[in-house]
């Protein structure tokens, strides 16, 4: 046939079909819309919490700095903690690349109590260490209140407590007095969180000379931090054990405090795999309900079938008006999931107070896959439609 | 068995068939019940006829044929000149987009849709765009006697005036040949009688149109009526102009019982 006699339907009146089919059953739509979007709302909300909560970790990452290492006492062969030498800090100090050094020590068989009345030994975790003068410099830790040691306070009996600790204790301010192991110590520094030193936040920190006074010896270090020059991590890091322990250097381990920030992450990263996952099982339901929804509206629309298809609808016309109708019924559910799932992941980022970040990737293939969704749900339902025989939708 | 008219020739005077039907069958199922047998029937263009028969008698099968909605199973079918068997589903829609308009007992209207929308989905498939469409159907609206009535929807119009949309809406598109099933067969007598008026006016102006209806007194008021019983034609009359000779030698006589009534 030439082209004047074809039969031909505008592609916006494609659209216009598909539209005014949805908008003359709005409450269906809606809640088959419904289903989508939450399937749609539930990925983008957990792909967006995680990578925000990503996003935290780098910026944390970015001021904390992941060229701090962490030499600590190991064991010997049959077991045994082997304390690092009393020449740890010295001798590492001395290594080519480390900036800065600094260390704890773990106070052995001495508790931390709120007062008296706390029977001995129930100390909630918290253990008492010594912290060399320039610690908070090197974890880059601030002090939430108070002040740290200075070469006066450090020969008394005083302590600062880390900020697990100082809840622990129920001690938010300087002032207070707790007792270290029988002896009592001023409270005179309360420190905010060490996410790269979790020991120091469940310690109550006291001077080395004090702990001498305490224990009766020097306390040998039990942790050394070192700050090194950011090109030379790696390199530092195979140097430190055998310049601490030329003799054993097995009996030390070398950490990286921000690798297990970071690993710790890549578990949560399991996790979200996990909801995602459940995710798609939300949506695949969603994608169902448009199915079902469109096979009911092709069932009860015979007779526009039959009209159209009078009018001079081509079989393709009728397929293509249920799968725009299809289509636009699961973009307006992706949409709206869209808009929800971010508005879930800003409330849940912003209580948290991290920033919001989703990528747009993650939107981008959430609109893809509602589509790819829409177009699966509504192509039989359009086929079928299409086949439907005009003589006998006219007669229904 | 058949009665070919001469009837009305054309303006030009030599015969211009809009509907060309030689030995039409259609039969159904297994086993076969036949609809339709042996039907040879020509409308030249510009005329108006009625297709009388009472239910069951095949005419609902002729009117799907004539409207390319269904082909026959046996026999061959011209509309406008186009050979409806060897065409393709598109080229039907095409054909049905362009060249017919179908109104039905049932109007068939979008309901919660305006007239002036209803009617201009006539022209939905012939790739009109919107904007066009709504003019066009305004002035359908108006041939048909409804400019009053143009953003009404159906639950807010009568019968007959549903009837006139859907009357405008099969027009909209100017086609050679309108088919109209039972087109009073949910009316009052009233209304019933302006649609048939309305016919007539549109066949005045140069519209083919064929009528399918049990109705004998409606079917007495067009010029030409092709009686139809179990798939065959039985009768072929005409009123308006000379009676026709057929072959078959039925009678044909002018006006057929029930006209004066």
């Amino acid at each position: 046939m030439t082209d004047p006699t074809a039969s031909r339907l505008l592609p916006a009146d494609v659209l216009r079909l598909g539209a005014s089919g949805l908008l003359t059953r709005p409450t269906r739509a809606l809640l088959s819309a419904l289903g989508i979007a939450i399937g749609i709302a539930a990925m983008i909300a957990v792909v967006g919490i995680s990578t925000s909560s990503q996003a935290r970790l780098a910026a944390q990452l970015d001021t904390l700095g992941t060229n701090l290492l962490e030499a600590s006492q190991g064991q010997d062969l049959f077991g045994e903690k082997t304390p690092l030498p009393l020449t740890t800090l010295g001798s590492a100090a001395r290594v080519d690349g480390v900036e800065s050094v600094a260390s704890t020590g773990l106070v052995a068989d001495t508790g931390v109590y709120r007062s008296a009345a706390v029977p001995e030994g129930e100390t909630g975790g918290i253990a008492v260490r010594t912290a060399s003068s320039g610690l908070l410099d090197v974890l880059g830790t601030d002090l939430a209140a108070g002040t740290w040691f200075t070469d006066g306070t450090a020969s008394h009996p005083t302590v600062v407590l880390g900020s697990a600790a100082a809840e622990a204790l129920g001690v938010s301010r300087p002032g207070q007095h707790v007792l270290v192991g029988k002896t009592e110590h001023l409270v005179i520094g309360v420190l905010e969180p060490s996410p790269l030193a979790s020991d120091v936040d469940r310690s109550a920190l006291i001077g080395e000379r004090d702990a001498e006074v305490l224990t009766g010896a020097a306390v040998p270090p039990s942790a050394v931090y070192l700050r090194v020059d950011d090109e030379r991590v790696d390199e530092v890091r195979e140097l430190i054990a055998p310049t601490i322990r030329p003799d054993a250097p097995s009996e030390v381990s070398v950490a990286r405090p921000s690798d297990a920030l970071a690993a710790r992450q890549a578990a949560d990263q399991a996790f979200t795999g996990l909801l995602v996952g459940l995710g798609s099982v939300a949506l695949l339901v969603g994608g169902i309900g448009v199915a079902n929804t469109m096979v009911i509206s092709v069932l009860e629309r015979r007779r526009e079938i039959g009209l159209r298809r009078a009018l001079g609808a081509t079989k393709a016309h009728v397929r293509d008006q249920f799968l725009a109708e299809a289509l636009l019924l699961s973009l307006l559910g992706g949409v709206g999931g869209i808009v929800l799932g971010l508005a879930v992941t800003a409330v849940f980022a912003a209580s948290r107070g991290w920033p919001l970040a989703v990528p747009p990737a993650v939107l981008g293939a959430g609109l893809g896959a509602t589509l790819l969704i829409g177009a699966i749900a509504g192509l039989w339902p359009a086929v079928r439609a299409a086949r439907t025989p005009p003589t006998e939708a006219l007669q229904s | 068995m058949s009665t070919s008219a001469v009837a009305p020739t054309s303006p030009a005077g030599a015969p211009d068939p809009v509907v060309e039907l030689r030995d039409v069958g259609r039969t159904y199922g297994r086993p076969p019940t036949v609809a339709l047998a042996d039907v040879s029937l020509t409308v030249q263009r510009g005329e108006l006829l009625a297709v009388v028969g009472p239910s069951g008698s095949g005419k609902s099968t002729l009117l799907n044929v004539l409207g390319t909605l269904d082909r026959p199973t046996t026999g061959t079918v011209l509309i406008d000149g186009v050979d409806v068997a060897a065409q393709s589903d598109r080229a039907l829609s095409g054909l049905r987009a362009h060249r017919i308009g179908f109104v039905f007992q049932q109007f068939h209207l979008s309901e919660g849709v305006s007239a002036v929308d209803n009617v201009a989905a006539g022209l939905l498939y012939s790739g009109v765009p919107q904007r066009s469409r709504r003019q066009r159907a305004v002035a359908a609206l108006e041939r048909v006697g409804l400019g009053h009535r143009l953003d009404h929807e159906p639950n807010q119009l009568s019968g007959g005036e549903r009837q006139r949309v859907a009357i405008a809406r099969a027009v909209v598109h100017r086609p050679p040949l309108l088919l109209a099933d039972e087109p009073t067969g949910n009316l009052d007598s009233r209304a019933g009688a302006g649609i048939v008026e309305l016919l007539h006016e549109l066949h005045r102006e140069g519209t083919s149109i064929i009528v399918i209806t049990h109705d004998v007194d409606l079917a007495a008021r067009l010029p030409r009526r092709v009686t139809i019983r179990d798939g065959h034609v039985v009768d072929d009359s005409s009123s308006a102009v000379r009676p026709t000779p057929g072959p078959g030698g039925l009678p044909t006589l002018a006006p057929s019982r029930g006209a004066l009534s």
